[in-house]
């Protein structure tokens, strides 16, 4: 039995990728585009991102984004973290199936429904939706993924390591620090860029949620492409996309070589 | 598929030294996210509920009864009282919801369908090639999703549109113009492309693991190429089958961007309505009756089935 690929999986895979990568590489192409048209190549440029750093409106917007997905993020994180060491150690506890449906449920969720749920909780308490109330949003949703990742790590993590600590006469929160935490690093670390790129990345519960003076870049964008397509448009969807690239390359190299220390 | 991950042999020796009755250190840490995602995630749904047996007033929220705490009791009896089934009533006579609802159904079935076409080989293929390239690959197929949904079915508009790229290819091979924007077919597509990572790794998961040992098996007793597959690979295979459908079937029936985007005013996606009523006929009601109707009959009905199937999983 022949063991490799065949013709016929390499061209799936070649179909299949190129299926995924055509639509952005294509994006990224026209973002150079000295031409206002899409269909028209008008010679390479980078005007359209000069232009970009000239739009205050869509760096304002950039910067509450970037401030949201940091906020979001690492409280998503700390909240996940630890609701994972619940779920995998705590054995039964009162509220527990309550608890785990909740955790995974926004995972599935359509997300109309969860920004309408949530603005329909911060009307009904009279705050003023901005800032802190998408923070809260992206937190309770991300919160799922950071939970999901770390959880996944934490199953295969032997236990016995932190008791022994604590048999050794650490005190918990010494014993988590000092063995698991270290241990686990890896996937906390993955679980916070998930959930940065995830609230970034949003714009339905960021629509529900946020309020004048708080738009979000996805907000922008999304009033911007209703419009139709522009090379603007183009040029911050390039930026974003090599951000987002960057970072998860990076973060894969990096546990690449920690596997594999010999190198 | 297990979202939970492998269940864990329970320690007996666990809690140990413990007063009986505490909780233990790990339970009180999960204190903070149970009260976070009470607070945020199960009241603004009990929230919902209530809005959908509210009526609608011309003010801001546009909603009533409203409950005021400060009339006590009686305040409260009065608003239990002004509650009604009047938005599903409206929901039940307008015809519009019933066919969006049976189009986000049809919507999510079919590219759901798609999706297992074109996922599977590709999943394949990808567990068929060598470990280093097969990690390459699984990077190639992850980034896509970490990279943001608007901007990628933005993408596709640029290529769709009329006087777009699609056509302009086309027009260089003598072909005649297809006009796809705004259309189901174009929803379709952007559907597929949104989703086709959710529906290849759970696939690429369990024929990764798959025993070539199985395959040589079926081959040495006589199977062809397509015999192993179809009698021993796709079946073992249809844990990984269920959890992708079922990571892109939900999503999918509440999908707004694709729909808003791509689709035409015809286009009809529970999604879109919930947004519609909500933005622009400021109708809350009828948008969070429409959220309950979406919740009560589809997501946690499938929900439900998923937690009985990993529980006998489990079991076995």
């Amino acid at each position: 039995m022949r063991r490799g690929p065949s013709a016929f999986n390499i061209a799936a895979i070649v179909l299949g990728m190129g299926f995924l990568y055509l639509p952005i590489v294509l994006l990224v192409i026209y973002s150079f585009n000295e031409s206002r048209l899409v269909t028209v190549w008008g010679g390479f440029s980078t005007r359209w991102y000069t232009s970009l750093f000239q739009n205050e409106q869509l760096l304002a917007a950039a910067w509450v984004t970037l401030r949201v997905a940091f906020v979001s993020a690492t409280l998503a994180t700390i909240l996940g973290t630890l609701a994972a060491l619940g779920l995998v150690r705590a054995g039964r506890f009162r509220g527990r199936t309550l608890f785990s449906s909740m955790t995974y449920a926004p995972l599935v969720m359509p997300e109309v429904i969860l920004g309408l749920s949530l603005l329909l909780l911060f009307v009904s308490v009279g705050v003023a939706r901005g800032f802190w109330t998408v923070m809260i949003a992206h937190t309770t949703l991300t919160l799922c993924y950071a939970t999901v990742v770390v959880q996944a790590r934490l199953v295969s993590f032997d236990e016995a390591l932190e008791e022994a600590a604590r048999d050794l006469g650490a005190p918990p929160w010494k014993a988590f620090t000092l063995v698991t935490l270290p241990n686990i690093a890896p996937a906390v670390a993955a679980a916070w860029m998930l959930a940065f790129t995830l609230s970034l990345d949003d714009l339905v519960i960021a629509s529900f949620t946020s309020g004048p003076g708080a738009t979000t870049l996805p907000i922008r964008i999304y009033s911007a492409v209703r419009l139709g397509v522009s090379p603007e448009i183009n040029a911050i969807s390039t930026l974003l996309i090599g951000l987002v690239a960057t970072g998860v390359i990076a973060a894969y190299l990096l546990n690449m070589r920690r596997r594999t220390p010999g190198r | 598929m297990s979202v939970t991950g492998a269940p864990r042999p329970r320690r007996p020796w666990k809690g140990l030294g413990r007063p009986r009755g505490q909780p233990s250190s790990e339970a009180r840490a999960a204190l903070a996210p149970f009260l976070w995602l009470a607070v945020f995630f199960l009241i603004p749904f009990l929230l919902v509920a209530k809005l959908s047996l509210s009526d609608v007033v011309l003010a801001i929220p546009p909603y009533a009864p409203q409950l005021d705490w400060s009339d006590g009791l009686p305040g409260l009896i009065a608003f239990v009282r002004a509650l009604d089934f009047e938005a599903y009533a409206r929901m039940g006579q307008d015809g519009l919801y019933l066919a969006a609802y049976l189009s986000s159904l049809k919507f999510a079935a079919i590219a759901t369908f798609i999706l297992l076409l074109v996922g599977y080989p590709l999943a394949y293929g990808m567990a068929k090639c060598r470990p280093t390239v097969r990690q390459a690959l699984l990077m190639a197929v992850i980034l896509p999703f970490w990279t943001s949904f608007l901007i990628r079915v933005y993408a596709w508009i640029a290529i769709l549109k009329p006087a777009g790229l699609l056509n302009m290819a086309l027009e260089q091979i003598g072909l005649p113009p297809v006009d796809i924007l705004n259309t189901d077919t174009a929803v379709y597509i952007g559907l597929v492309y949104a989703y086709l990572p959710f529906m290849v790794l759970p696939l690429y998961a369990v024929l990764e693991r798959q025993e070539a040992g199985l395959l040589e098996a079926a081959a040495d007793l006589g199977c062809t190429p397509f015999q192993t597959f179809w009698r021993v690979t796709f079946p073992l295979s249809l844990p990984g089958v269920a959890a992708g459908a079922l990571l892109c079937f939900i999503p999918m029936v509440g999908e707004f961007v694709i729909p808003d985007l791509l689709g035409g005013s015809g286009t009809l996606m529970l999604g879109k309505t919930i947004w519609t009523e909500f933005f622009s006929n400021r109708d809350w009601p009828a948008a969070s009756a429409v959220a309950i109707v979406l919740l009560a009959t589809l997501v946690i009905p499938i929900l439900l089935f998923q937690r009985q199937q990993t529980k006998m999983m489990e079991q076995r």
